[in-house]
């Protein structure tokens, strides 16, 4: 197999990045540049600084921050706390595990979990809170996110804890550092690749969950997601839907090149 | 790793913080799967048992058609994509220069972070331009296109711990180049060609978002078909699925780490490319 120039048998694989990695971006900037009438236009992308889409943009923002910041404050402790256990590749497997369980039939729970008279109305009544909307509020769709995110975020954590090396931390205690100056000082700059990943892994996605809005949410979240969706499949402007994603696709290059450009796709 | 370091106080509250978290993590499936039995047909009063909703799913001859849409679509995207992966994890592989190869591997990644969003709407838009109809054909495509990425993560590791000498070895006695793939790479990587495989068939069975956008009338997938009757409201039916499922995915499971347990690869390295993926599809 020495490399004498390109095979034929590579066609495969190159037609693939031509027609399913490059073409679609392409295919989606073109069609920004249209209008609902197929006339060749900007007003798509003038459309898309209107105060409307502005709110939507942010808001959007606003909830995939929330549901990082959720997901990683409950991540790293749990990762951190699975690096200490016996087993730890099995609780890890455990961890793994719910994610192999279809995200809709953990959402269509949340459904049943937050109605009216789920079981946790039924404790806020026995607390004597009285039933509360929990459904179709910010609350539940940040809650159901976060949950479904969760193991996500810890995998990329729980490998950086793992191959850190705890003499560092030994080091840090011998020379007088309490545990918290440890964490901060120590502990954390050294796993910092990990919470990356594991933001990575979770923000870009969050920005784009229409499914879990509309089933818990119902309209009261619109995210970048939900408007493409709607414009694709529901009023079928597709000009309007492709510039939309155009930003998402900005944003998502953005994000890469911030945290730190090519994330680690092959460990050597 | 030896130097378990363990605070003896704090040890029980850490006890406490894991525990509920797999709580969280767990309560929600095993609450569907405890109200598929309910025979009140609500997800909240548990009146009495029942196996109604298992009968109502197996006499469902729609949802069965789909169930095998879902299977057949899930075992051939992932064949096809993982021969498509082998190939492309050897042309990343043979590339020299690191530009060329770093270029590559990031062209061989923007499926893998893109949200499944814009995916499903460019392959829509893609399917509509070249004038596929929407339905089996365009959801088969998408789901090789979209499990070919992972695939060749999978298998790239295996090819990099390969020692070059042996494919010299096998040139120098006189094999073709043929013979060097079938008879010394392939059997090399043989154990990331399994689980690209089986990661691709989790990806293809577990999505949603691009398949509600590239599928037309009349055909559908488990997903989608989950969604819209979940926007309907609870029927049971969904939690007497969603059981079968659970018991699926965990002897899928087993399977795989069975499969696995060659030489301890870690859970974690297996794991770690479902983490790089965000959103289980």
């Amino acid at each position: 197999m020495m490399s004498k120039g390109k095979s034929y048998y590579l066609i495969p694989y190159y037609l693939w990045i031509a027609l399913f990695v490059i073409a679609p971006v392409l295919l989606v900037v073109y069609y920004s540049l249209f209008d609902l009438e197929g006339k060749l236009t900007l007003s798509n992308y003038a459309n898309f600084f209107t105060p409307v889409y502005m709110r939507m943009m942010l808001n959007s923002f606003w909830y995939a921050f929330l549901i990082t910041v959720f997901s990683l404050l409950v991540a790293y402790p749990a990762a951190y706390l699975l690096t200490r256990t016996k087993h730890k590749q099995l609780w890890l497997l455990l961890i793994i595990l719910p994610t192999w369980i279809n995200l809709l039939l953990k959402t269509y729970a949340f459904i049943g979990i937050f109605g009216t008279f789920g079981p946790v109305n039924n404790f806020f009544d026995l607390m004597g809170l009285g039933e509360q909307q929990i459904l179709f509020t910010g609350f539940s769709f940040v809650f159901v996110s976060v949950y479904i995110f969760i193991p996500f975020m810890i995998l990329p954590i729980f490998s950086a804890l793992d191959e850190m090396n705890l003499s560092l931390v030994d080091a840090a205690r011998d020379l007088g550092a309490s545990g918290w100056t440890t964490f901060r000082r120590v502990v954390f700059p050294l796993t910092i690749s990990g919470v990356r990943s594991g933001c990575m892994a979770v923000f870009i996605p969050a920005l784009s969950l229409f499914m879990i809005t509309r089933l818990i949410a119902g309209n009261r979240v619109i995210t970048l997601g939900t408007a493409i969706e709607q414009h694709f499949l529901v009023t079928q402007d597709w000009g309007m839907g492709s510039t939309v994603a155009v930003f998402l696709i900005a944003i998502m290059a953005l994000f890469m090149i911030l945290t730190g450009g090519s994330r680690k796709g092959v460990r050597g | 790793m030896k130097n378990r370091r363990r605070v003896k106080n704090k040890n029980g509250i850490a006890n406490i913080y894991l525990v509920l978290v797999f709580l969280v993590l767990y309560a929600p499936i095993f609450y569907l799967m405890y109200y598929s039995f309910n025979s009140g047909g609500t997800m909240h009063k548990f009146e009495g048992f029942t196996l109604d909703y298992y009968r109502e799913v197996v006499a469902d001859t729609r949802l069965m058609i789909i169930v095998i849409n879902t299977l057949v679509i899930a075992l051939l995207s992932s064949a096809i994509a993982t021969i498509i992966a082998v190939i492309g994890a050897l042309a990343i592989h043979h590339v020299r220069s690191r530009r060329a190869k770093n270029t590559l591997l990031s062209l061989n990644n923007v499926l893998i972070v893109s949200p499944d969003v814009i995916i499903g709407a460019s392959f829509l838009i893609l399917f509509t331009i070249v004038g596929i109809k929407l339905g089996f054909t365009s959801v088969l495509l998408s789901h090789v296109a979209f499990s070919i990425p992972i695939a060749v993560i999978m298998i790239l590791p295996h090819l990099q711990e390969m020692s070059p000498t042996l494919t010299d070895a096998a040139r120098d006695l006189g094999a073709t180049r043929r013979d060097v793939l079938t008879k010394v790479i392939l059997p090399i990587i043989k154990p990331g060609i399994f689980s690209g495989f089986f990661m691709a068939l989790t990806y293809s069975l577990d999505d949603f978002a691009v398949t509600f956008f590239v599928t037309g009338n009349g055909y559908s997938t488990l997903s989608v078909e989950i969604y819209s009757r979940a926007r309907q409201g609870v029927s049971l039916s969904i939690n007497a699925l969603s059981t079968l499922i659970f018991l699926f995915t965990i002897l899928l499971v087993i399977g795989y780490y069975y499969l696995n347990q060659r030489k301890s690869r870690p859970a974690v390295q297996i794991a770690e490319p479902v983490a790089e993926a965000g959103v289980p599809r």
